[in-house]
């Protein structure tokens, strides 16, 4: 057994860390750190930083200008850019359709798509969801029609996440309405500007407003926009959710986390004592910290499966469980060390006058944000029917 | 052995919830309980008009009830209607001035005319009053109060304040008219103040009011459990609603084994959360007062996490929308955990009853 990374990866663990303590601008990292939303100037920055670097579209392979990196380097080039705060760029155009694209696409589609990604002029976001179609994506009903050389599109997409910042989208359409469901979808590409598309923000639990719905109404899409055959999107977007699985257990995101609670507990009195000599307080990050070292090595277990190309789906489902679970417990053991100054809303109250942190004044809804990691990249239920089928029936 | 409620409680309970039912909107409340003044005038004055407040006090001091159960009664209905209105602090501050027979306050604050809020906590207090640090310092005929108030519910817009700091003789109470605040919304919802005390002259009510503070507080701690059941059986109602209404692969999702276990879970802590609240209901005003209510306050805090995650959890994305009603139920049953001490903190509390308790009995067999 051995837990160690070998010296080359060492290396080029140090490369990295050099490399954003050079280079990531600190009004942004403070941003990630405080939960404060990116503006689209922030993802553009620092997209174009990396991408000057070459270190941009992590999972493609050299040839479409990715780094071509193995398994284990990417691993470690997300856990260094996570644990020092660095954003998580957006993944639509980078993790999945580029590699989409490589995989399914035309000519023609790799050359006009590829670049436009790299260099910030696309920005792409999702249209699977619909109202009636989320766990069961395979029910989606958008409709695109074949009339001479468009497809007209009509139907709703929602939860699209940062689509106010998006130029194009990548659709889910039902295509064809007899047989399995699923054997009737295709993927195409939209252009946000399309007469008949529309977009209007929702509203989240916490006041933000990072997701969407579009609305097609007879939108004309040229019928080269569409990826694949007609009627193969099901195993087209197959595909391209693996890839959003990536880094799925989210460990550098926890182990930033447990930093910053470990700051505030250490800064923080009630009652006579700090947080950190508070009895409850002290066994629940014990354990919380104990299921994040854990889940660290289960992650890198499965990092060396899929480096020896013996990946299982069943160890995905695993990694995004326990991962979010971690994450939404840090989360809430943040804002509960806050206890009654977690409650205003107001930034400059912790910010300015209670010597706290300046990352914990967006403690509570940064919190209610966490929620929605249960709830999308399949959700957790949907994670443990996975496990279950397999465990039980397979 | 009768858990049901009494004919009189039965009635404010069938007023309030029509009047609420009636005139209180969650559309317009969710605008509202985010701007100054956070809360809404015409409600405070339909509170007053149907004697929730007097209820708050009993006969002898001049209100109309005054027990543990008329306050229970009172914030499960406002838990169940998500009201915001600022009710916390006026319980807590009219409590106190009733005790120490301001009639004229008691009056304007029972009347709806005024509203009061009670500043307890400070930056480094969340719920043990001993660790108090503002002071109060006799300068002839007056008080002058220094320190710092934090979490002051309901404070915008009140006044005259209560303030406790520390005195000579223990932890003295005092009445500041209108104090600077530093104000602001709370994440879910309704106001809430710091006051800087720079020298302030304030009126003294008592230079040692430390049992009677105690007391407003676990009266207070009781009504938030309270108010937390209400919301809970709201939240709960909604989640099963929901679960049959919406359809994915081509069936219910009330037909799925998994999350029927989910919903049998929450209806389990529900069930636990209405029980210790009885239990403090009951402690309330006895030997047991501080050991039940930091009980109830303990596992509400905890199932009220637990019943609020599994609720947006079992609607999906939908539960992450402002637009829906149960994530606001949600979010007020997360944050009531964060007033009048967390449920780490009455663990502790719990614990040191425990060891008091424990060394009594080793003393006396
Ligand atoms: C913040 C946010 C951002 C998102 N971004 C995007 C995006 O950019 N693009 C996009 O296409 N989508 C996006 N999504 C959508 C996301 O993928 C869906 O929310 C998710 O698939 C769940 O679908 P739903 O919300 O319709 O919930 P439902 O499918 O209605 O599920 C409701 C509940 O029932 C459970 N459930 C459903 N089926 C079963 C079953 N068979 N067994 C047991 N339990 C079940 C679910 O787990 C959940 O708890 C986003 C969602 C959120 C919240």
């Amino acid at each position: 057994m051995d837990l160690e990374f070998t010296e080359d990866e060492n290396r080029f663990r140090n490369e990295v860390r050099t490399f954003l303590k050079q280079k990531l601008p600190s009004s942004i990292s403070k941003k990630v750190r405080c939960g404060i939303e990116l503006d689209r100037e922030d993802y553009l920055r620092w997209g174009a930083i990396l991408n000057a670097r070459g270190w941009l579209a992590t999972t493609w392979p050299k040839e479409y200008g990715g780094p071509g990196w193995t398994a284990v380097e990417r691993h470690i080039f997300t856990e260094e850019c996570a644990v020092n705060a660095a954003p998580r760029m957006p993944a639509f155009g980078l993790t999945m359709l580029g590699p989409t694209i490589i995989k399914f696409g035309s000519e023609t589609q790799k050359q006009e798509i590829l670049p436009r990604i790299l260099d910030g002029t696309d920005w792409w976001c999702q249209g699977f969801s619909e109202p009636g179609a989320g766990s069961d994506l395979a029910s989606l009903k958008t409709r695109a029609v074949r009339d001479g050389d468009h497809y007209v599109v009509n139907g709703q997409k929602t939860w699209t996440t940062l689509g106010q910042h998006a130029n194009r989208i990548f659709c889910l359409v039902r295509t064809a309405t007899e047989g399995k469901p699923q054997g009737g979808i295709s993927f195409i590409l939209v252009d946000l500007d399309t007469p008949g598309v529309d977009m209007r923000p929702i509203r989240l639990i916490d006041g933000s407003c990072e997701v969407n719905e579009v609305f097609f109404t007879d939108a004309r899409v040229p019928a080269e926009n569409l990826v694949g055959e007609e009627n193969q999107g099901w195993s087209i977007a197959k595909y391209l959710l693996t890839h959003e699985r990536t880094n799925i257990a989210g460990v550098g995101f926890s182990m930033l986390d447990l930093e910053r609670y470990r700051n505030l507990a250490a800064t923080t009195w009630r009652d006579g004592r700090r947080i950190a000599d508070h009895p409850v307080f002290a066994a629940r990050v014990a354990e919380i910290e104990t299921d994040l070292e854990a889940l660290r090595i289960t992650n890198l277990r499965m990092l060396a499966d899929a480096r020896d190309g013996a990946a299982t789906g069943v160890g995905s489902s695993l990694l995004k469980l326990k991962g979010t679970q971690v994450r939404q417990a840090l989360q809430d053991l943040y804002r509960s060390a806050l206890g009654p100054h977690a409650a205003p809303v107001a930034d400059e109250l912790s910010e300015n006058e209670l010597a706290l942190p300046v990352e914990a004044a967006r403690a509570a809804p940064v919190y209610f944000q966490h929620r929605k990691l249960s709830i999308f990249g399949g959700s957790n239920e949907i994670q443990r029917n996975i496990v279950a089928k397999e465990l039980l029936w397979e | 052995m009768d858990f049901r409620l009494s004919e009189d409680h039965q009635l404010l309970s069938n007023s309030l919830r029509r009047f609420l039912a009636d005139n209180y909107d969650i559309e317009a409340r969710n605008t509202r309980a985010f701007e100054a003044p956070y809360h809404m005038k015409e409600i405070w004055s339909g509170l007053a008009e149907l004697g929730v407040l007097g209820a708050f006090v009993s006969e002898e001091r001049g209100g109309f009830g005054g027990s543990a159960p008329d306050v229970a009664v009172i914030f499960e209905e406002l838990g169940r209607s998500l009201c915001t209105e600022p009710v916390l602090g006026t319980l807590m501050g009219l409590r106190l001035l009733a005790a120490f027979g301001r009639e004229q306050e008691v009056r304007s604050l029972i009347a709806g005319e005024t509203r009061t809020a009670l500043a307890v906590y400070e930056p480094n207090s969340a719920c043990d009053i001993s660790f108090m640090e503002a002071v109060a310092r006799q300068d002839g005929d007056a008080w002058r109060l220094s320190g710092r108030k934090s979490a002051v519910y309901g404070a915008p817009g009140a006044g005259p304040i209560l303030v406790a700091a520390k005195t000579d003789a223990g932890i003295g109470l005092f009445l500041i008219e209108k104090p600077d605040l530093i104000a602001a919304a709370m994440t879910d919802g309704g106001g809430v103040a710091d006051i800087v005390l720079e020298d302030v002259v304030a009126e003294c009510i008592s230079t040692d009011a430390g049992a009677e503070l105690e007391d407003a507080l676990d009266l207070g701690r009781i009504a938030l459990c309270a108010e937390a059941v209400g919301g809970m059986t709201m939240l709960l109602e909604m989640t099963v609603d929901y679960l049959k209404q919406r359809k994915q692969f081509g069936q219910s999702l009330a037909t799925f084994q998994a999350l029927q276990h989910r919903v049998v879970d929450m209806q389990l802590e529900l069930e636990q959360c209405r029980s210790i609240v009885i239990a403090a209901v009951a402690g309330h005003g006895g030997a047991d007062q501080s050991r039940t209510a930091s009980m109830a306050k303990n596992l509400i805090g905890r199932a009220g996490l637990a019943i609020a995650e599994e609720a947006i959890q079992l609607h999906g994305g939908i539960g992450m929308t402002w637009e829906l009603p149960a994530a606001h139920y949600a979010k007020r049953l997360v944050m009531i955990d964060h007033q009048l001490g967390d449920r780490n903190d009455h663990a502790l509390r719990l614990m040191a009853i425990d060891k008091q308790q424990a060394e009594f009995r080793a003393r006396h067999q």
